[in-house]
């Protein structure tokens, strides 16, 4: 259910998610949808070879599920930016944990606005994502 | 070494056809089931979803400039990715013009010591039909001087 302007306070949170662990299947279907086809992602023998001891996560799909958790709780037609910069990578059985929160909430050109800024942290604690979105609010 | 002589460059212009079943297959691929992705039959695109633009920007030569910067495969990485709509994101139907251009290259040192070079290409899109600013895509790419860390 998409939340309303009065229930959207600064400082109020997302709901967590857990996503994982994370599978080699969750890169490929990815990388089919979004045509991103670098084989550093699913082909064992040519991440081995590139020095790595599995296929390297793809941040673009774990973006994409950090954007679409958002979109979830504020809805898909709403959202109005969203950037995400990687820090870390990601592995194969990694469990990865986003949180998020509203850090300002505004009028902007007639429409009622909030920015989100959201984490994808790694087991461990390690930052594998940054995010900043913002959304309109009906 | 990147090629700073890239800054400026611009792809020819290409059509991207926003379509149903690529909505579909791309929201479920990033987890998500929402009704307003999977069962209206005009869905709203997911935020990330203009990244599917290199199934229409390749192909044909001369609609990506990304190319010209010259970053080593071998040394590079995603770095940073930002879409911004001018209104909601674009729906299944919707034809769009797009255009990429090379913004910047520059390099800073790493945290980590070793030279760090950056580009950033900027992606147009419009409607087909009005002309309308629709969204614009904005990736950022990173060349390390030694090639990235791997898990200890």
């Amino acid at each position: 259910m998409t939340e309303r302007w009065d229930d959207l306070a600064e400082g109020a949170s997302v709901p967590p998610r857990t996503l994982g662990p994370i599978t080699r299947t969750d890169f490929v279907r990815y990388q089919g949808a979004s045509g991103d086809m670098n084989p550093v992602h699913h082909d064992e023998t040519f991440a081995k070879a590139a020095g790595y001891d599995a296929p390297l996560g793809i941040g673009m799909f774990h973006a994409g599920v950090l954007a679409t958790w958002a979109t979830d709780w504020l809805g898909p037609e709403n959202v109005r930016a969203f950037k995400v910069r990687w820090k870390e990578p990601v592995w194969p059985g990694d469990v990865l944990t986003f949180s998020g929160k509203i850090v300002r909430r505004y009028d902007e050109g007639g429409e009622r606005r909030v920015d989100l800024e959201l984490l994808c942290a790694r087991q461990g604690g390690g930052t594998a994502a940054q995010a900043w979105a913002t959304f309109v609010v009906v | 070494m990147a090629d700073q002589s890239a800054i400026g460059a611009e792809g020819t212009a290409f059509d991207l056809e926003i379509e149903r079943g690529k909505i579909r297959e791309f929201a479920r691929a990033t987890l998500s089931s929402h009704p307003a992705y999977l069962e209206d039959p005009h869905p709203v695109s997911p935020p990330t979803f203009l990244t599917t633009m290199f199934f229409w920007q390749e192909g044909a030569p001369g609609h990506n400039p990304w190319p010209l910067v010259r970053l080593d495969p071998k040394r590079g990485m995603h770095a940073e990715q930002e879409y911004v709509f001018y209104g909601p994101p674009p729906r299944a139907g919707a034809r769009l013009t797009c255009q990429s251009r090379i913004e910047r290259v520059f390099s800073k040192e790493g945290r980590r010591g070793g030279r760090l070079t950056f580009a950033v290409m900027v992606t147009e899109f419009h409607d087909k039909a009005t002309g309308a600013l629709v969204a614009r895509a904005r990736m950022t790419g990173v060349e390390t001087e030694k090639p990235p860390e791997t898990e200890p």
